[in-house]
């Protein structure tokens, strides 16, 4: 890979304005997908302090509501190492995304770039590479629509807590298909036709055989894997 | 130990969600640098969040029954007509509510 030839990408503060204004869109729904997780983590039992630092640290909406599922609140070294191990499965996809930006900000100094990959997500992402392709070189840009997600992420948590903290029977209410309907949705615009769906089903029945014989997270990771796997063979003429 | 344990345990989970994490954002970055992914890899990585969908929903389905087939068919439905998921979860919880309160 020979980046010499590519001009460095600047940093400004246009930039990063431009690219918090064009995420103003997608903040809404950004924000209903916060609140129903920090509703989830009020019923998991987090304390209101948890949910918040969670979406501030961890700010990966998948991997916070895979990990609301076999939460127990009590943490063995153990259950460090699982849930460690399953937050970086859940999240591998972003190392698609992260590679996807080499080209782009190769070329800018490793201190520059790394503390900006924190704000990486896929919807941010997808907007900076259009940005990019459209001829656009303000790193800035990515960084800005980082922010503005990762901001309206946080804030968002909290009214979703305590609504979802206020309802004493959650399962009557319905709410605890919040986060089924939500993953449920978010699989419509991943569908490619039914041959790459093949491996979403093969996940799926995975997981269902294995959560009759193991608890907590395992079923889901292993299940994601098969799916994963088997995407991997599954050929892209369709 | 077991008060130390609840009262450090959720942070220091919260804490290691955050290393993992950011070590898959910045892993991409760095490793494109040194070894290109190949076509193969890639297609896992694509097939990774339906999986990771799947894998979680369909358990959920299958140990709450009717009324969760409902609430993910009402929201699946109503985010492939309107595309909005706002709507298709609040829609996919009040089906959940209503046939649940009818007896499903």
């Amino acid at each position: 890979m020979q980046d010499s030839a590519i001009i460095a990408p600047r940093w400004t503060l246009t930039g990063i304005i431009e690219g918090m204004r064009a995420s103003l869109v997608v903040l809404p729904s950004l924000a209903m997908f916060a609140a129903g997780f920090g509703a989830v983590a009020a019923q998991k039992g987090l304390t209101l302090f948890e949910a918040t630092m969670m979406s501030a640290v961890v700010y990966a909406g998948v991997s916070q509501f895979v990990a609301m599922e076999g939460w127990t609140g009590q943490f063995t070294l153990a259950g460090l190492a699982t849930i460690t191990a399953i937050t970086m499965i859940v999240n591998l996809r972003f190392v698609l995304l992260g590679g996807a930006l080499r080209p782009w900000l190769g070329p800018l100094p490793a201190w520059q770039v790394y503390p900006s990959l924190f704000f990486l997500s896929d919807a941010g992402w997808l907007m900076a590479m259009r940005y990019r392709a459209e001829g656009g070189n303000d790193a800035g840009y990515f960084l800005g629509t980082g922010l503005a997600r990762w901001t309206a992420w946080i804030i968002a948590t909290v009214p979703g807590y305590l609504a979802g903290a206020a309802v004493a029977d959650p399962h009557r209410f319905g709410l605890d298909m919040i986060m089924p309907a939500f993953f449920s949705a978010l699989l419509v615009p991943l569908w490619r036709g039914p041959r790459r769906a093949l491996s979403w089903l093969i996940a799926g029945l995975v997981a269902v055989t294995l959560a009759q014989l193991t608890s907590g997270w395992w079923f889901i990771v292993i299940g994601a894997l098969a799916g994963s796997i088997a995407g991997g063979w599954i050929d892209d003429r369709d | 130990m077991t008060g130390t344990e609840s009262l450090y345990g959720p942070i220091a989970a919260i804490l290691a969600m955050a290393i993992a994490t950011f070590l898959t954002r910045t892993a991409g970055f760095w490793l494109m640098a040194h070894v290109p992914l190949t076509v193969r890899v890639r297609r896992m990585l694509e097939a990774l969040p339906g999986s990771i969908v799947a894998a979680t929903v369909l358990p959920i389905i299958v140990k709450s029954g009717l009324p969760a087939m409902l609430a993910i068919a009402a929201a699946a439905a109503l985010m492939v007509a309107r595309r909005n998921e706002f709507l298709a979860v609040a829609v996919g919880v009040a089906v959940a509510a209503g046939s649940r309160a009818l007896g499903l």
